[in-house]
């Protein structure tokens, strides 16, 4: 189970906050605090690739286990461990840390001393939060990181938002505990179903993959994850805390928000839904299809229209997700790893593009995009960086939004015609949001003074984007790279569902 | 084996892309052209290598001998559970035709852009996309599967966008850049979706695959896949209703007009149905289709060329209706002649775009031919080329146009298509029209230049020059690949392109030597009509234009303004879905969808008021949450109780 004898995986996951509280006993000095956040995050990126260094790829099963009894009479144990569904994304959240911790240092620097140690302390427990989500296989623990994690992230959108963070954080609040309360319910009943069942109280999610439910039980429990996971995506039109989040977050944690927690809510379909419940996913797919294109369609509506460059980032990611809800819920080998495959891209994409909005807005004073035109001139390099982010965002080939997005439509396009014809309008519209934005602000003529003499790329800047352009044309050019390890999990996971699927049309038959 | 060294053919490009890309702004200007037209040299060169070796292949596959095809795996590029896709390169005798046309010209084009962007200020972003274009274009003619095919087209799309928007700074050019694009994404969700169904009927993408098995598959599926496919190759190639990006893109430098608006990448959707013409031949209905937008396409385009006064304008529109020329050919089976087509298109559109280059490269940038006259006397050597280029593209007698031209004429009547073959031949007299309209007003007459422009006319540099000179002698040389059958000689590219269209099954039975004869007199005449007519007004009665104009103002308004395509989709799609947007962020997203989820905000709050005693902030919530959620498990097990009983 463990290949490597001792908790690397805990390790990985804890570390971060570890880091956090040790960082209280470094003083106050902002700068020292910055280089040991991004210390701690970057050791933990190295230990997570040793993770996948050591990933089995055959095995569809958890691997780096680590399992220990924790409330014994109720069942409830520490289970972490990871398969190929939970590796990338565990992979993008240790790797877009360190890229927030960066994007933090500037962000500090503005505000008094004495807020970095608290900042940097939220952040990192967030890290483990969000870590903790994607290895937990018992289901307290899952409800416990997935609620641990939005304690530091209402802080910190709570705490150093703009100037409506109040109202932001309060829906941003409202949402996510309204759908989180939900699962706690479903995972709750789904414990005394099983215990009902086979005597056995236990919250081991491979313990309760293989229990039989009925079709009433299937739907609340059903409705009650799907919720929770589709505000958390988020799913059209329980989206609305989702503008309101992003804009008043500052930048570092809009990347956590939009490039990793979005993650959340298609990682909790794909573990908890596809194999729990597969008879609903196929009866709810139709309605779900029609929500998420609805997403795509009317994100990029509104996408195209927003003034704010911000704005338009944070539409297209709700465009973008609803791409990836079409995937998982095609409920195949291509939907699934193309969507997981889209969600990685998504990370690297939408990140890229919060911090070159950040950069824009540090150099201008304004996000809005009709102040800007021209500035391909003024600011040459990041021009170029933003139109390669761009272009992967639409899915051109080559760049890494284009490997998921066509796999997860080939998978989609098996199950219905009509949902990948609609779901493929997404990539027309795409562009058209994407390259408006260009348009208006890089190319047209450099008319405005201000606009002039704005610096170009840095060079720490430029070693914060860099590693994510890179990625881009890595995951573009070798997919499979990123396809091969979860290959198995995934296959794993959907003959599961499919035997399901027999046993529960089997019961519903007696 | 030699073929297996394919991969070098796009390798250099790449190679250049990557040079230009990192080193390119620390470069002198001249090594940075010099190294990207080397490039492009040597994968012309390793395309010619590779082309006579296939020569000495045996033309069939026997003996178990591949013949003339080869794959060569490079890697495995995606594999999703039964969605393979392997990214191998595809050598046969119609990919191998493809790449030396392309990197032919390329390799022309390269020298040329040399001298011609010599001033600009992003020199090596030029020449960087240049490599990267002809990079993506071998990608799109040497990929073995639908999609490494996606990706070439996908590729050169991108580099269209690039190089339409190399003035960035000028609003017209980055409008035609993104429309360019979005254009072409709307061709580009026709085609993905095309593959999709391939993908879903065939289980493959690869071509070695899919296509030896379409004669199995439905003919209802054969005419979705292909009309999807089309809607692709209309994007990329400019053909109604899509054509509307190709005109505008004339923003651009023209070396990149003449090379990817008019000689390659614009050619793509050629390629992809003569390369797909088994799915097609399945569906004698998407056939038509293609023949009939072919046909259509050919001719509207010609009358809108007829009256535009921009130089680079009626070349484009030439360019829109030569393409509908090759897929009238391709829609009546004759597939060699539309590729034959494509090959001295791109050298005498090329060559003419070359011209229209030189001339606004000696005359500051003026595009209006009622604003030059009398060049031939200034410009002596961009005469001699663009005469020729003139020529060939009219369909004069021995020039290279006249051949290709008549291969696609005789073919279509040959196959019985009567009608679009009319269009053809009306339109042959159309081109020979626009063509000597151009060459006359902007070369013959009195000089009607500014004083301040006339001044500083001089002949382009030798750098300029010589690339029109060569392209000029394959203008007019280039035909005799491929002599009409009459003649008993045989043509050349369609016996080399043979093994390629084997298996169609659409049977040519080549007509009387009489009916030939009497084809290409038709022809001959349409032509000498054209000439004569465009003697008649722009030489002969100078004025009689203006008069013409008057008398038939509004047709000619219509004409000129290319009957209104642009504002019709502006209208009646743009707009519109742009209102959608707006009021979706104003009305739906502001308003309703907020009110109704604060207002369940709002309702929590009250029902908080009774704990708010208990806690404070947020904790308070959290509380709440807790509570209620207790109470959904009880309402849950309550329900649960009463259904079962």
């Amino acid at each position: 189970m463990n290949p490597l004898g001792f908790p690397l995986l805990s390790i990985v996951i804890f570390l971060p906050l570890a880091g956090g509280l040790v960082g209280l006993l470094l003083g106050g000095r902002r700068r020292l605090l910055g280089l040991w956040a991004l210390l701690v995050t970057l050791v933990d990126l190295g230990l997570a690739c040793v993770l996948w260094g050591f990933f089995n790829y055959g095995s569809g099963g958890m691997q780096f286990v680590d399992r220990l009894p924790w409330v014994q009479s109720l069942g409830i144990s520490y289970f972490v461990g990871i398969d190929g569904v939970s590796l990338w994304l565990l992979l993008l959240a240790a790797f877009l840390s360190p890229i927030a911790v960066l994007t933090s240092w500037k962000f500090l620097e503005g505000r008094p001393e004495g807020e970095a140690r608290g900042y940097y302390l939220l952040l990192l427990a967030l890290e483990t939060g969000v870590l903790g989500v994607f290895a937990a296989v018992d289901l307290v623990l899952f409800y416990i990181f997935w609620e641990a994690m939005l304690v530091p992230a209402y802080f910190l959108l709570g705490r150093w938002g703009g100037e409506r963070r109040i109202y932001a954080t309060l829906k941003f609040f409202l949402y996510t505990m309204a759908g989180s309360a939900l699962m706690l319910v479903a995972i709750l009943a789904l414990a005394v179903l099983n215990l009902q069942q086979t005597g056995v109280l236990t919250f081991d999610l491979l313990a309760l993959y293989d229990l039989p439910l009925a079709w009433m039980a299937q739907l609340w429990l059903f409705v009650a994850f799907v919720l929770a996971f589709a505000v958390k995506a988020p799913i059209w039109p329980l989206h609305t805390w989702l503008p309101d989040a992003y804009l008043e977050s500052p930048t570092p944690v809009t990347i956590l928000l939009a490039g990793v927690l979005s993650k959340m809510g298609i990682y909790g379909l794909i573990r908890f839904c596809l194999p729990l419940f597969p008879d609903l996913v196929q009866a709810a797919r139709p309605w779900i299809w029609v929500l998420a294109i609805i997403g795509i369609i009317y994100g990029s509506l509104v996408a195209l229209v927003q003034r704010d460059m911000k704005g338009l980032v944070a539409y297209s990611s709700l465009a973008h997700m609803g791409m990836i809800v079409v995937g998982v819920l095609a409920a195949n080998p291509q939907g699934v790893q193309g969507a997981l495959i889209l969600s990685i891209s998504h990370g690297l994409t939408v990140s890229a593009l919060f911090i070159v909005v950040d950069l824009l807005e540090r150099r201008r004073g304004t996000r809005r995009i009709d102040d800007f035109g021209g500035l391909w001139h003024s600011v040459p390099l990041l021009g170029s960086l933003l139109l390669t982010v761009a272009m992967a965002s639409v899915g051109l080939p080559g760049l890494s939004g284009f490997p998921g997005e066509f796999t997860l439509l080939v998978g989609v396009f098996r199950e219905s015609v009509a949902a990948a014809v609609f779901a493929t309008l997404g990539i027309v519209l795409g562009a058209w949001y994407m390259l408006s934005m260009f348009r208006q602000a890089f190319a047209g003529p450099l008319d405005r003074p201000e606009n002039r003499t704005l610096p170009d790329l840095r060079w720490r800047e430029a070693a914060v984007l860099l590693p994510l352009v890179v990625l881009m044309f890595v995951l573009g050019v070798v997919p499979n790279l990123f396809l091969r390890p979860t290959d198995a999990a995934v296959d794993s996971l959907l003959s599961r569902a499919e035997e399901r699927r027999v046993v529960l049309m089997d019961t519903s038959d007696q | 084996m030699l073929l297996d060294y394919v991969w070098l053919i796009p390798l250099f490009p790449l190679a250049g892309v990557l040079i230009n890309a990192f080193l390119g702004r620390w470069l002198p200007r001249r090594l940075v052209a010099a190294i990207a037209s080397l490039a492009i040299v040597a994968s012309f060169a390793m395309a010619a290598v590779l082309f006579f070796q296939m020569l000495g292949l045996p033309a069939e596959a026997e003996g178990g001998g591949a013949g003339r095809q080869r794959i060569v795996p490079i890697f495995s590029w995606i594999v999703s559970g039964d969605f393979v896709v392997e990214a191998n390169i595809l050598l046969d005798p119609l990919s191998i035709v493809m790449a030396l046309v392309v990197t032919g010209v390329s390799a022309l084009i390269h020298i040329y852009s040399a001298g011609y962007m010599a001033g600009e200020e992003y020199h090596n972003r030029y020449f960087t996309w240049l490599n990267l274009f002809v990079f993506m274009m071998l990608i799109l003619v040497l990929g073995d599967s639908f999609l490494t095919m996606y990706v070439g087209w996908e590729g050169v799309g991108l580099c269209s966008y690039l190089l339409i928007g190399y003035w960035f700074e000028r609003e017209s050019a980055a409008n035609a850049a993104k429309k360019a694009f979005l254009v072409n994404r709307v061709g580009d969700f026709g085609l993905a979706l095309g593959i999709m169904l391939i993908f879903a009927t065939f289980g493959s993408v690869a071509f070695g695959q899919v296509l030896p098995a379409a004669a199995s598959i439905p003919a209802g599926t054969a005419t979705a896949i292909a009309l999807l496919l089309f809607l692709g190759a209309a994007g990329k190639s400019a053909q109604i209703p899509l054509h509307v990006w190709l005109p505008d893109a004339m923003e651009g430098p023209t070396p990149v007009s003449a090379l990817i608006h008019a000689a390659t990448m614009v050619t793509a959707g050629v390629y992809m149905v003569a390369r797909t013409h088994a799915l097609f031949e399945v569906s004698l209905s998407a056939l038509n289709w293609v023949m009939w937008i072919g046909a259509l396409t050919a001719f509207l385009a010609a009358t809108v060329a007829l009256v535009q006064k921009d130089i680079k304008r009626v070349l484009a529109y030439s360019t829109i209706s030569q393409l509908g020329y090759m897929f009238l050919a391709l829609g009546a089976g004759a597939y060699a002649a539309a590729i034959f087509h494509l090959a001295t298109h791109a050298f005498f559109k090329g060559l003419l775009f070359l011209g229209a280059g030189s001339v606004m490269h000696a005359l500051s940038g003026e595009l209006d031919i009622f604003k030059m006259g009398e060049l031939r006397k200034k410009l002596p050597w961009t005469f001699r080329t663009f005469l020729i280029g003139v020529l060939a593209l009219s369909g004069v007698p021995f020039f290279s146009g006249f051949f290709s031209k008549e291969a696609i004429l005789s073919g279509a009547f040959e196959g019985g298509a009567i009608v679009p073959w009319l269009l053809g031949l009306v339109t042959a007299g159309l081109t020979a029209f626009y063509a000597f309209r151009v060459l006359f007003v902007a070369f013959y007459g009195k000089s009607r230049l500014d004083k301040k422009v006339e001044r500083h006319v001089h002949e382009s540099p030798w750098v300029m020059i010589v690339p029109m000179a060569l392209l000029a002698v394959l203008a007019f040389a280039g035909g005799y690949i491929g002599l009409p059958r009459v003649l008993g000689i045989g043509s050349a590219v369609e016996e080399f392109l043979a093994p390629v269209f084997a298996d169609s099954t659409l049977v040519h039975t080549a007509g009387e030597a009489t009916l030939e004869w009497l084809l290409i007199g038709l022809s001959v005449v349409a032509v000498a009509a054209g000439i004569l007519a465009a003697w008649w007004i722009y030489v002969r009665n100078w004025g009689l234009a203006g008069r013409l104009t008057q008398s038939a103002r509004r047709l000619y308004d219509l004409a000129f303004a290319g009957y209104h395509a642009d504002r019709a989709y502006m209208e009646a799609i743009v707009q519109p879905l742009r209102m959608l947007g707006e009021g979706l962020a104003g009305a739906v997203e502001q308003r309703s969808i907020d009110r109704a989820v604060n207002g369940v905000g709002e309702l929590v709050g009250l029902a908080g008021e009774g704990l708010r005693r208990l806690q404070t902030g947020l904790v308070r919530n959290y509380a709440l949450a807790m509570f209620l959620g207790v109470v959904a498990i009880l309402a849950y097990f309550v329900l649960r109780g009463v259904l079962s009983w």
